[in-house]
């Protein structure tokens, strides 16, 4: 057997090249590659005749063949790659989902803002040094009275509208008997916050029967009315984020000597006076003092010793001027349209 | 505590403004409330007298006056023509004119009018009319030296500027004019002026008094005034000064008694000497006595109340309130007067028992000065004798010595003020200062020895000087420092619950947090709890809010109720708090959910929440312990709960709370379309965390085999799994529930569990016929304990 005239073979090579490149899909290619390259191919089928050839013509056709097989080979792996890139672009375009559809599964809910704050409270007092203590709800007059040096009929009781069970126990009405409990448990120095519910008997626009207080305690040898300002100040810029002035006013705490009050700038107005600080441009937010002598015996320390300072404040009022809410009752009320406003954090 | 500008001014001298002063009492530790004017802003309105008063011809109740209020014309002083409608309108009278164009209270603007006819050029004003009273009959009364056409408000001094000041309980000294005055001079280092009043003697007669109980009254000081007239009003200026105190002036004897204790801060009391029987006599009542006071209450008196008494019994609570047989009225013509001395410690509560909480009763407890009754007392006759007429016999004086309180000295140390305020006063400061409070300074090797004066209750104690110092010095000049703390790294258990994140698994699962009253309704708890005692608040709020709450659930469900009804379709709520037994106190959290088992969205069919979905968010709480193998669901039910949807949950076996659907009658009574489910567990409990601890891993593939499980209804899930697990060796290690069916197929009363076993090895690959060993056990063991089948 001759081989073929080139002139057959080129155009058979002319003739597989055009189906490659017509081919509109994998299938049809991998067709052309089995009918030219395949076992039985007409290209494979050429190469076996080689042997028949005579060595000289062998060379030279042989040759000629295994180009021609590497041209289709590179050529059908293009034309593959092509295709399956139209492929996959095909299916793409298919696959477009809509992107501002909402996502699926459960909302976030969120913690009570009054928590919110407690727990920063909390957060920016460790990082102070402090730990954080708690005490029971209802209490006894020891701890609620007594020992912070308000003896029965003392008029100050009289600032405490305080709810009584029948057996002379009472709910709570500061978070101060958490300072005896806190030194009656250890030695100084004490560096103690002790956040949580307490109660009065006073119910209106701005009073709620339960409400939220956060006591502090810092008792140390050397301890002065002049850390105190500093402390108070220091967490009151941090707490809110901002410069604002501070002063002590004079008060009265029986557990406490000196007492005073703190006032800081109004966060809303700045100072200038408005509704909020009632046209005073401060805002009445603590009451706090040098531990007193007799409290500091009452919790078992030594007061020609030691020295401390204490200071309450309301959670509740903080949270309101934080996130700028107007009234407390609102938290109490458990309305799904407020809370959901502090999911945030 | 009201103290009028001009009152106060009599006492001391003010350097300052009013707003001025209002801010120095402030930072000296007296709170300015508020500042207001005696008067309300008006203008226009002047002094007039009616010259001529008639009756208007076509109106009976209204008078035609003829008033002279200073204009002038040609033919000298001219007349104004003004209709009347009061019936004190009256020729010879001095009252408040209203001119034409003048402007009343609020702003009402006075004009010409025709009143029935007759012309009428301006109007004649009542205190009410011009904001001086509540209420108010017929047109204003005036002196009759009032100048005519001066302006009213400088007439009656209405723009005398009033404080308002808040006085702190232990500051009874400062509860006066006269108190507040001292706190003034110590801060201008000025000095107060005092009345001396030495009204004449021109009776011999004194009254007895016996002190029987020194310890409830150590001083009695009182006077007779005979042939008084109870009947003539207060003059004006009395009146005047009362009402800008904020009190009601009612007869002679009676103002000047509120007045004497208004500005020296001594209360004090007036009997009509004719009805006394017999002597007076302080002592503490008896066992069953009784007295009605003034307020027309009679009261049960207890053994620790001091009463005054006469031989019919006591006429008067000491200190607190005066009796109503022995009260003054306007016919009393012979008084006798008390000024009287009661410690703090016999009078304090004694009122707010009664539900008495009078001005004499204030001042008592918080401390009245024993050393100035004698003033008061001469004070009020000279004033009584000047309004009523009458004459006075002499201060009769019964004290006790040893039983009046005793000023001692107090030990200040200079070192202890800087130790104390972190800053450092000068010596002459020291001195000065205390001295300027009333205070006697004398020094001692390490500081100063200090008396204070009679009238200062509250200074016992070093602290309490210290406190002085600090306050008149002023708290702003005590700059802040930073305290030197020691450094101590303090424990951090890491087992201990972070609340932060315990509430945030909750939130991050669709919980919102919620704080509810821990005062519940009885009548709701009673319905969820039936049977369960908590502590009974004494004086509630209101009866809705008068028992503890024996679990969070009564809160939560009102507030998803109250959600409901605003609209929300879907409610998660949880909360932190305490439950309240009869001696203890539970940290809890608790939940509720109720609605769409997931937020109303698209792709994903809506379906109410279920004990499954809730249990599935406690499992996630439960997760954060390290430990979820510890913990487990048993059937069991409370009586709000569905008996046959609700579990008791437990850790290591103890109960730490509870989980389920509200019972169906519940779920009715309050209304709900869909079953709530709640949860409640021990915080402590259910979030102390185990430690982490390190476990080999295995290289070795894992081996699953499937197993359909026929058992019985009422084999539980937990049963099922401790036989697998009993039966199958170390090398079961995990167990996955992925069907649960009853239908076609399985027996009624009968349900089929597909269990997918993970087997692994730490030492070798698990060949198939190990897993198939390990399955045959299980199957074996199943069957005999379970009497289960199995399905292929």
């Amino acid at each position: 057997m001759s081989g073929e005239a080139p002139k057959d073979l080129d155009s058979r090579r002319e003739e597989t090249l055009g189906a490659i490149s017509s081919a509109s899909d994998p299938g049809t290619l991998e067709e052309v590659r089995v009918r030219t390259l395949g076992k039985s191919g007409w290209l494979t089928e050429k190469l076996k005749e080689l042997g028949k050839l005579a060595a000289e013509q062998r060379k030279e056709a042989g040759a000629n063949l295994n180009r021609m097989r590497e041209e289709f080979q590179a050529f059908i792996e293009k034309k593959r790659q092509e295709l399956e890139q139209a492929e996959v672009a095909k299916k793409l375009a298919k696959e477009r989902i809509d992107v501002t559809l909402p996502g699926r599964g459960e909302t976030r809910g969120g913690l009570h803002p009054v928590t919110k704050v407690r727990l920063r409270i909390e957060q920016l007092f460790r990082q102070a040094g402090f730990t954080v203590a708690s005490g029971p709800e209802i209490e006894d007059d020891f701890h609620n009275f007594e020992a912070l040096n308000i003896p029965s009929d003392h008029p100050a009781r009289a600032m405490h509208d305080t709810f009584y069970f029948p057996d002379g126990r009472l709910l709570r009405t500061h978070t101060s008997p958490v300072q005896i409990r806190a030194m009656l448990s250890g030695k100084p120095p004490f560096a103690v916050i002790a956040p949580g519910r307490v109660y009065r008997n006073d119910h209106d626009v701005t009073h709620s029967p339960m409400f939220h207080q956060v006591e502090g305690l810092m008792v140390d040898e050397g301890i002065t009315f002049a850390n105190m300002k500093a402390m108070l100040h220091g967490f009151l810029e941090a707490f809110f984020e901002r410069d604002l002035e501070m002063r002590l006013r004079p008060s009265y705490f029986p557990f406490t000597e000196p007492s005073a009050e703190v006032d800081m700038s109004c966060v809303l107005c700045g100072g200038a006076g408005c509704r909020v600080c009632k046209h005073t441009g401060w805002l009445e937010i603590s009451g706090c003092g040098m531990v007193h002598p007799r409290v500091l015996e009452a919790g078992g320390v030594d007061p020609e010793k030691y020295s401390g300072y204490a200071f309450g404040m309301g959670i509740d009022r903080l949270a309101m001027l934080r996130y700028g809410v107007n009234d407390l009752r609102l938290f109490f009320e458990n309305d799904l349209r407020f809370l959901t406003q502090f999911r945030a954090g | 505590m009201r103290v009028p500008m001009s009152w106060l001014r009599e006492f001391v001298d003010v350097p300052w403004s009013a707003r001025e002063l209002g801010s120095r009492l402030t930072m000296s530790g007296f709170e300015l409330e508020a500042l207001e004017t005696a008067a309300p802003a008006f203008s226009g309105i002047v002094v007039a007298e009616i010259v001529e008063a008639a009756r208007h011809p076509q109106a009976d109740k209204l008078q035609v006056c003829k008033v002279r209020a200073g204009g002038a014309s040609s033919k000298g002083e001219a007349l104004l023509q003004i209709v009347c409608g009061a019936a004190n309108a009256r020729a010879g009278l001095k009252t408040a004119l209203a001119t034409v164009g003048a402007k009343l209270p609020g702003g009402h603007a006075i004009a010409a009018a025709k009143l029935r006819g007759v012309e009428s050029f301006g109007m004649l004003c009542s205190a009410k009319e011009l904001g001086l009273a509540d209420s108010s009959e017929g047109i204003i009364e005036l002196p009759a030296d009032a100048p005519v056409g001066q302006d009213l408000r400088a007439c009656m001094q209405l723009d005398d500027e009033i404080l308002e000041l808040n006085v702190t309980p232990n500051r009874g000294d400062a509860m006066s004019v006269l108190g507040i005055a001292r706190e003034v001079a110590a801060l201008t280092r000025s000095t107060v002026r005092l009345p001396e009043p030495a009204p004449a003697m021109a009776l011999q007669e004194t009254f007895p008094v016996r002190l029987s109980a020194p310890a409830g009254c150590p001083k009695f000081t009182c006077r007779v005034v005979r042939g008084i007239n109870n009947k003539t009003p207060s003059p004006p200026w009395l009146r005047e000064r009362l009402r800008r105190a904020g009190l009601r002036p009612i007869s002679p004897v009676v103002d000047i008694t509120q007045y004497v204790m208004l500005e020296l801060g001594q209360p004090m009391h007036a009997y009509d000497l004719n009805k006394l029987k017999g002597g007076l006599e302080a002592r503490f009542a008896r066992p069953g006595e009784a007295a009605t006071l003034l307020d027309g209450k009679e009261i049960k008196l207890t053994p620790d109340v001091v009463v005054i008494a006469d031989q019919s019994g006591p006429v008067g609570m000491g200190g607190v309130m005066g009796g109503l047989a022995s009260s003054c009225t306007a016919d009393t013509t012979d008084i006798l007067f008390e000024a009287a001395f009661f410690p703090p410690a016999a009078i304090a509560g004694r009122g707010r028992r009664y539900g008495l909480v009078t001005d004499a009763g204030q001042r008592f407890e918080r401390g009245v000065d024993p050393a100035h009754q004698e003033r008061a007392i001469s004070h009020a006759t000279g004033l009584l004798l000047s309004i009523a007429g009458g004459k006075a016999g002499p201060t009769h004086v019964v004290q006790d010595s040893d039983a009046l309180p005793k000023r001692a000295e107090v030990a200040l140390r200079r070192e202890r003020i800087g130790r104390l305020l972190g800053t450092t006063i000068a010596d002459n400061d020291v001195k000065a200062t205390l001295e300027s409070l009333g205070m006697r300074v004398l020094a001692s090797a390490d500081g100063w020895l200090v008396t204070p004066p009679s009238h200062r209750f509250d200074i016992n104690i070093e602290a309490d000087l210290i406190e002085e110092l600090a306050r008149v010095v002023g708290f702003e000049s005590i700059a802040e420092a930073d305290a030197t703390v020691r450094q101590k790294v303090r424990a951090l258990p890491e087992g201990s619950p972070v609340e932060s994140q315990a509430l945030e698994i909750l939130a991050g699962r669709g919980y919102q947090e919620a704080i509810t009253y821990a005062f519940v309704d009885p009548a709701r708890q009673n319905k969820l709890f039936p049977g369960v005692v908590t502590p009974v608040i004494s004086n509630p709020i209101s009866s809705d809010m008068a028992v503890m709450r024996a679990s969070l659930w009564p809160g939560l469900l009102k507030v998803a109720q109250e959600n409901l009804r605003r609209q929300q379709d879907r409610v998660r709520l949880f909360e932190h708090g305490a439950r309240f037994a009869e001696n203890s106190e539970t940290d809890l959290i608790a939940g509720i959910a109720i609605g769409s088992r997931r937020p109303e969205q698209w792709g994903m069919e809506s379906q109410p929440v279920d004990f499954f979905d809730v249990k599935q968010d406690l499992d996630a709480l439960f997760a954060r312990t390290g430990a979820s193998d510890e913990f487990g669901y048993v059937t069991d039910t409370l009586e709000c709960l569905h008996p046959g949807r609700s579990a008791r949950i437990t850790r290591c076996g103890k109960t730490i709370g509870w989980i389920g659907e509200l019972h169906p009658q519940l779920v009715q009574e309050f209304d709900f379309t869909y079953a709530p489910i709640l949860f409640e567990v021990d915080y402590q409990q259910a979030l102390a965390a185990k430690m982490p601890r390190f476990e080999e891993i295995s290289r070795f593939p894992r081996v699953r085999r499937d197993l359909a499980v026929v058992v019985d209804e009422k084999v539980s899930l937990r049963q099922l799994i401790d036989r697998v697990t009993f039966a199958a060796s170390s090398l079961l290690r995990d167990i996955r529930v992925f069907d649960v069916f009853r239908g076609p197929g399985i027996e009624t009363g009968r349900k089929s569990v597909a269990l997918g076993l993970i087997f692994q090895d730490n030492s070798r690959t698990l060949a198939d016929e190990d897993a198939d060993r390990l399955l045959a056990a299980i199957r074996a063991d199943l069957s005999a304990t379970l009497g289960a089948g199995f399905r292929e």
